[in-house]
């Protein structure tokens, strides 16, 4: 009827394409999310990868207690846990802390830690050098493993910031790694 | 009956085909229209049934009726089958039945593709329900299925349950799509998009809340899909998923979600309210504008659903202003009823009942949204029954007693009869009454921490859980004598002219009642 604007057929492919847009966007709002909790440590969220940067003068003035925290997720069996519960350190240095795990099924299991950091907003300012949550973990029956984390706290962490948690949660991932479970190839700390 | 109309095309004009086959068949919008009515209808009982198995549990504490397990699947079912089923459905019906015979439009633009997404409809609810008779029983995980409890530990009926959303949310789409195309191009010569009713300026900006949302509820469940069969990670935190993405997508398609079900509702009242007010409504171009600016917002807000689960200071400070900015074309909409009423030659039928009833419910809905929108407060009112009596206040009184509202307003128009006045007025007051002995208990039990979705409760909150059960029989039991005033309206009564309400305005009111098959086959004249 109207005289001007699209006809009908030109006006439904336009709306088809918007729901396919709105549909895309759907799966783009999961890279959209990622980059959001990297740029604000939303959900307590660390790097995935070793942290590549500068070395810090450090903060000898200022101390920061972390704590470690480990958790078992549901139906893994391993026993998991920090050598340590908490040490105190200057923003700025290296430290590292163990951690042993210990398969005691009498089969061979893959394992994902992931890690997190209270309060959210200090997550940007851990910086681990290395760690094994960065790669999957293979047990043996019965095997035992230390695996270590390196960090830095980074002196910027704002200054109210004096205590922080990392805590992580192991995950059974042997099914889903069964298929590619390649033993050697997996890098094992 | 409209024989003396259709004579002079008599070439061109027929009647609905004969038997079954005609509602299977049906490219009409009227029967379309109804068989949307009748469908939601069919499952505003359902998921009411639902509802009444859950105040009957929670009638007294302790467990007496039913296991945990079912009661999760109860009130799951309720959420998912009342949004999806019921409200949704009975706005798609109405915009069907209405929008053409508002805009001067013989038909929808596309009435094969209605059909199709009619008859969808059926389909993704009967396997939904069919799941409750599964092994493991239907989803559990309450209607907002978060993961990981709709994943990892969902049951195995949840991949019926994901196709039957799928489904659903298809079928939404082309409604929208056949909805926007109709109101875009079919419009009669001189209808003007400022000249528009209300009701269709409200449909057309719902439509497009739906295109641009119901795609991204279809890629939340087929995230969910792919994890659950094809090893993905999307919502499992042992692959470097997480499980908060999930409640920021689905958020993302719930917030809009909400405005979908009340706007329609919102454009039927600002239709009824100066019908029976004698008077145009108050504030038309501002009303548009507000319809616009809720819709917009609607799509900055979604994280305050989601407060205590831990983000960012400055997102939780941008999150709750942003949604008390709605409170601001909200306003200005009930302000603007409100005028319209002012100094109006009111009378009280029972659309005007339900929609006068709706104004000042859906306020007390709204202002309840606004104390939960302060994120400090949220932290005490999250997952409580205090967020169950908000969003009932803002369903119930808003989008039902729209439908209500509408429902009354046109069925002498559909019917060619006049209602049961004297029963009309009973059913509104039964549902009145019944849905505020229901719902505002809820309020008190939530502020003292009474937690939703869970079956058993404290003993302290005994008086008040009681009294809201026997409103919500009440209110469920009324809504079989809506059933029957229905009914016998179709039956019969006392004949309806073509303008029953004298204050009414607008095309619908200038073809005779009942609505013949086909209108305005050659378009009116707007001036």
């Amino acid at each position: 009827m109207s005289e001007e604007g699209l006809s009908t057929a030109s006006l439904i492919k336009r709306l088809l394409l918007l729901v396919v847009g709105m549909f895309a966007f759907g799966f783009l709002l999961v890279p959209i999310y990622d980059v959001m909790c990297q740029a604000f440590g939303i959900n307590g969220k660390t790097a995935g990868s070793a942290w590549q940067g500068q070395e810090q003068a450090v903060d000898m003035q200022r101390e920061v207690r972390v704590q470690f925290v480990s958790n078992n997720a549901e139906g893994m069996r391993w026993s998991f846990g920090p050598e340590d519960n908490e040490i105190v350190l200057h923003p700025g240095e290296t430290r590292s802390m163990n951690f042993l795990a210990h398969n005691p099924t009498d089969r061979v299991m893959v394992a994902q830690a992931i890690p997190s950091v209270a309060p959210s907003r200090a997550a940007a300012f851990f910086h681990k050098t290395e760690c094994f949550c960065f790669t999957q973990q293979v047990l043996q029956p019965g095997e035992s493993v230390e695996m270590p984390v390196r960090f830095i706290v980074d002196p910027a962490l704002p200054t109210d910031v004096r205590r922080l948690t990392l805590a992580y949660t192991l995950f059974d991932v042997t099914e889903r790694m069964a298929p590619s479970l390649d033993l050697a190839a997996v890098h094992r700390n | 009956m409209s024989a003396v109309i259709d004579n002079h095309h008599a070439d061109h004009a027929h009647g609905p085909a004969k038997g079954l086959m005609r509602w299977v068949l049906t490219t009409n919008h009227k029967d379309i229209g109804s068989m949307y009515l009748w469908f939601s209808f069919a499952m505003f009982l359902l998921g009411g049934t639902m509802a009444m198995v859950i105040r009957a549990e929670l009638f007294q504490p302790g467990l007496q009726l039913v296991q945990p397990e079912l009661f999760n699947q109860m009130t799951t079912m309720h959420g998912l089958i009342m949004v999806f089923g019921a409200v949704m459905p009975a706005f798609v019906g109405l915009a069907n039945w209405m929008v053409p015979l508002m805009i001067g439009a013989p038909d929808m633009a596309l009435p094969r593709m209605n059909n199709f997404s009619f008859w969808l409809l059926p389909a993704a609810f009967g396997l939904l329900v069919s799941t409750l008779f599964m092994e493991g029983g239907g989803p559990n995980f309450g209607w907002t299925f978060y993961a990981p409890l709709s994943t990892t530990y969902g049951p195995e009926s949840t991949t019926f349950f994901i196709f039957a959303i799928h489904l659903a949310g298809i079928s939404s789409i082309m409604g929208a799509i056949n909805i926007i195309a109709t109101i875009l191009n079919m419009r009669a010569p001189g209808m003007t998009l400022m000249k528009m009713p209300m009701f269709v300026w409200t449909w057309l900006i719902t439509a497009f809340l739906l295109i641009a949302v119901m795609p991204v509820l279809a890629g939340v469940v087929t995230m969910m899909l792919m994890d659950i069969h094809f090893g993905t990670s999307f919502f499992n935190a042992a692959g470097g998923g997480d499980p908060v993405l999930f409640q920021h997508v689905f958020w993302f398609f719930g917030h809009p979600e909400v405005y979908i079900m009340i706007l329609p509702a919102f454009g039927a009242v600002s239709m009824i309210i100066p019908a029976f007010a004698r008077k145009p409504l108050f504030g038309y171009t501002s009303m548009v504008y507000a319809t616009g600016a809720i819709a917009f917002l609607s799509f900055a807000v979604w994280a305050h659903h989601m407060f205590t689960v831990g983000i960012p200071l400055t997102g939780e400070l941008f999150f709750m202003y942003a949604t008390m900015l709605i409170a601001v074309p909200t306003g200005v909409k009930v302000f603007n009823w409100a005028t319209t009423m002012f100094r109006g030659s009111l009378s009280f039928e029972a659309p005007m009942l339900f929609a006068v009833a709706f104004v000042i419910l859906f306020t007390i809905g709204g202002f309840s949204g606004l104390m939960l929108a302060i994120a400090p407060a949220d932290f005490q009112y999250h997952d409580t029954y205090f967020v169950v009596a908000h969003f009932h206040y803002v369903l119930v009184p808003g989008a039902i007693f729209g439908i209500f509202a509408s429902a009354y307003y046109w069925l002498p128009k559909w019917t060619g009869h006049m209602y049961d006045e004297v029963l009309a007025k009973t059913h509104f007051w039964m549902s009145f009454i019944g849905m505020n002995l229901a719902f505002f208990p809820m309020h008190f039990v939530g502020l003292a921490g009474m937690p939703r979705r869970i079956p058993d409760y404290n003993m302290m909150f005994a008086n008040f859980n009681m009294v809201s059960s026997v409103g919500a029989f009440m209110f469920g039991a009324t809504q079989l004598l809506f059933l029957f005033i229905v009914i016998k309206c179709i039956r019969g009564g006392k004949s309806a002219p073509a303008k029953p309400w004298d204050g009414a305005e607008g095309l619908e009111w200038t073809v005779p009642s009942p609505a013949p098959y086909h209108t305005f086959t050659t378009p009116p004249e707007v001036k």
